[in-house]
């Protein structure tokens, strides 16, 4: 795994191989089914939580309705404040944003605090071509940074990796970015955290320029809120003299008062927190208190396109608290990787298609990279029905329809390679449409089963590799009740 | 009161043994059960795979064909979640996009008029004793609508708790989702796979002569794995425990290695 998204198959080839990787599930399964437990003990412990949640998702979809209110008013506030506000209709331009205000503080170096957006964005690998090197600084980034892979959960990006792994890269990549590892580094995790803090504290006391995302952004007052257990966010937000914040335009909430609701289910759903140990806001800037210099970078990157539907839309609720991947069956057998983005699991395969468009084969595979077993629904603090979004996302792929590109409303074609499957499920629509055709053919099924293979050719052996097939009846239900019950069984008979 | 069963096409077609085991239970109930031809198939594999469209005649089918009965009972979780959740969607999007041949109002009665067949049992009829005698070890996995859509909580446990001979096995995991999922199982197969193997290997490790849902479409998926793996442990529908008796036993557990239609007595 290298660190770009560029070119990565569709989700069912992604899965093939990922799912044979013994230890990857291992080590999934291990994180996921502790962090699941540990969450329903966290969430069971407040009894509004019902009602927190729907306050979330109302406070939400009001804030999205009105996106272009509160979007406006949040550059009001923090332009008062002493902040620099910047719009980015895209990555690239956010990118370029970042770049040439890192240029402009002559530095060439920044510290990261983690962030989506700039995952998103591809950030780091823009600042690289123009010679800056960005440091990540939550652990699991670093992690990820050293080994020269990609992120495969949005809470946990490396949670892929054991502790042995994690010593095995601290040892052999931590000199080529700075301090390197400890002699005799174990894998015991407070050796691990403390070979990482020695690594990382050089680079916080040293950086003048630090890139954050943030999970709000307060409109009526312009505060900005990072929410983090590390400590490492604090050390970026309040050292470094000039500050770039890289915020997705959906990260707006009203007011103070909403916070409220985000704090309480933000940890609980996320790290099983009652609160999370660093909560950093900052509003502008402050003479004599933290950076000097602040930039706001807000990113659109599809999400207007999104909010024209009203359906897709919902995924916008989003606060990447991951409790969905976490719980999603799929996800724990595939891994993270396998969803070809920052953002895996059952919210991926919702924003990713609809942020990027259903531009690729991998873009029209992750809408059924899911059984809708509806866990992630189930679990979503903001009530996100990722089921529906997902059979609604499915119908743009199989049966094209309007969508958004860019602001303009377009239609676009069926694709291409779900031609047979669209033929037969026109065929299948007329059976079931046409009982007495559907008969004939379970009568073929039921007089020929003595000829049926154990396996089947073709297509069909996606289903027998692993599965035996189920033996054919000899007699239908509709023909045993026709035979025993006389056929008095048409609506309108007896009852 | 009327009651119609909903058979579904995939007991209609692979599982009638399911069918008929509901009509026997409910009529040792004292429940008059019919059976209209009209029927069809609940449009669910054309739905989650983004065919909406074509399942607009199959929810105007429904409506028809049950429109006089105070209820529809199906044996089928998977089946009836469709109905009720995503039936009243479906027909007021038709409606919205101007293709009113699916009346929104004949489809949303319908679809509350439909009931899932351990509901219909506790729900309507008030029983979980019914007076069901079923000699074998059990394990019982929720499957995902049921569980999840339809909110079926402990029904279905609650009436295998009064089954006389049945004991009942703990199935760890047991509200993780088997890995069919429709198209999904052919779409991925390779997760869908990894899913069945462990929802397998957590049903065997039980020790439990069977394993029940009340949806034979995931039983069909885990079945098939549980026979090719060779596992002792066959799917059974809860239809067929709840409709043996002492005087009219449910046929005894297939050999291991079968799969599960061979014990509905028909030469193959």
């Amino acid at each position: 795994m290298t660190g770009t998204y560029l070119g990565m198959p569709s989700f069912p080839r992604a899965a093939e191989t990922s799912t044979r990787d013994v230890r990857l599930r291992a080590n999934l399964r291990r994180a996921t089914g502790t962090i699941r437990a540990k969450r329903d003990r966290a969430v069971a412990e407040l009894d509004d939580w019902a009602r927190l949640r729907a306050a979330g998702a109302a406070v939400k979809d009001r804030t999205l309705r009105h996106l272009d209110h509160y979007l406006v008013q949040l550059e009001e506030s923090v332009t008062r404040a002493g902040g620099t506000v910047h719009w980015a209709a895209d990555a690239a331009e956010a990118n370029r944003i970042v770049t040439g205000l890192v240029l402009a503080t002559g530095e060439r170096e920044v510290v990261k605090v983690k962030s989506m957006a700039t995952q998103e964005t591809g950030l780091n690998g823009a600042l690289a071509a123009a010679g800056i090197r960005a440091y990540e600084t939550d652990l699991a980034e670093l992690i990820v940074q050293l080994g020269g892979d990609l992120p495969s959960h949005i809470l946990v990006p490396a949670i892929h990796r054991n502790r042995s792994e994690i010593r095995d890269i601290f040892r052999s990549r931590m000199a080529d970015w700075g301090l390197p590892a400890p002699e005799g580094l174990t894998d015991s995790p407070a050796d691990l955290a403390e070979a990482a803090r020695l690594h990382l504290r050089e680079k916080f006391l040293r950086a003048k320029v630090a890139v954050s995302g943030a999970n709000f952004a307060v409109a009526e007052t312009g505060t900005l809120v990072v929410v983090e257990s590390e400590g490492n966010g604090r050390m970026c937000l309040t050292l470094p003299e000039t500050l770039i914040s890289v915020v997705g335009i959906e990260k707006v909430v009203p007011t103070w008062q909403d916070l409220e609701i985000f704090l309480q289910l933000l940890p609980r759903s996320s790290t099983a927190e009652r609160m999370n140990p660093y909560t950093s806001m900052w509003t502008g800037t402050t003479d004599g208190d933290g950076p000097r210099t602040f930039h706001l970078v807000l990113l659109d990157n599809g999400r207007t396109d999104t909010l024209a539907d009203t359906i897709g839309r919902r995924a916008l609720r989003c606060i990447r608290c991951s409790a969905c991947l976490n719980v999603c069956p799929v996800y724990e057998r595939a891994g993270g990787h396998a969803y070809g983005s920052p953002y895996p699991g059952p919210i991926g395969a919702v924003l990713t298609p609809q942020l990027r468009g259903l531009a690729s084969p991998l873009e029209e595979s992750l809408p059924f990279a899911s059984t809708l077993c509806g866990a992630c629904f189930e679990a979503c603090p903001v009530a996100i029905d990722i089921p529906e979004i997902l059979v609604h996302l499915r119908e743009r792929v199989v049966e094209g329809g309007p969508v958004t590109v860019r602001g303009t409303r377009t239609v676009i074609k069926p694709a291409k390679r779900h031609g047979t499957e669209r033929a037969v499920m026109r065929a299948a629509s007329w059976a079931f449409d046409h009982p007495r055709a559907l008969r004939r053919g379970q009568r073929l099924l039921a007089r020929t089963r003595g000829l049926h293979p154990r396996r089947l050719p073709g297509p069909g052996r996606t289903w027998s590799d692993s599965r035996d097939l189920p033996d054919i009846p000899p007699e239908s239900f509709r023909d045993w009740w026709d035979r025993t019950r006389g056929g008095t069984g048409r609506a309108g008979g007896t009852s | 009161m009327r009651v119609g069963l909903f058979v579904t096409c995939v007991n209609d077609t692979l599982y009638p043994h399911t069918g008929r085991a509901a009509i026997t239970l409910l009529e040792r109930l004292g429940v008059h059960v019919d059976f209209p031809a009209e029927q069809s198939c609940c449009g669910q594999p054309l739905f989650n795979s983004g065919y909406r469209h074509r399942t607009e005649p199959l929810l105007r089918r429904y409506a028809t064909a049950f429109r006089d009965h105070d209820y529809i009972v199906t044996p089928s979780g998977s089946c009836a979640a469709m109905v009720r959740d995503n039936y009243p969607r479906i027909a007021a999007k038709a409606a919205a996009e101007g293709r009113d041949a699916v009346v929104p109002r004949a489809v949303t009665e319908a679809a509350a008029r439909t009931y899932e067949l351990t509901e219909f049992l506790i729900d309507i009829l008030g029983v979980t004793d019914v007076g069901a005698y079923y000699p074998h070890t059990v394990t019982y996995h929720p499957t995902c609508h049921g569980l999840r859509m339809l909110g079926l909580g402990d029904r279905p446990r609650r009436l295998l708790e009064h089954v006389e001979g049945l004991e009942l096995r703990e199935l760890p995991g047991a509200e993780e989702c088997c890995g069919f999922g429709g198209t999904f199982a052919v779409k991925n197969p390779a997760v869908s796979a990894a899913m069945g193997a462990d929802k397998a290997r957590a049903v065997t490790a039980t020790g439990a002569g069977a394993v029940c849902t009340v949806d034979n479409s995931c039983l069909l998926h885990l079945g098939g794995i549980l026979a090719r793996e060779g596992s002792p442990v066959r799917p059974v529908h809860i239809a067929e425990i709840l409709a043996g008796t002492k005087d009219d036993p449910a046929p005894p557990l297939p050999a291991p290695g079968t799969t599960r239609t061979a014990r509905t007595g028909g030469a193959r």
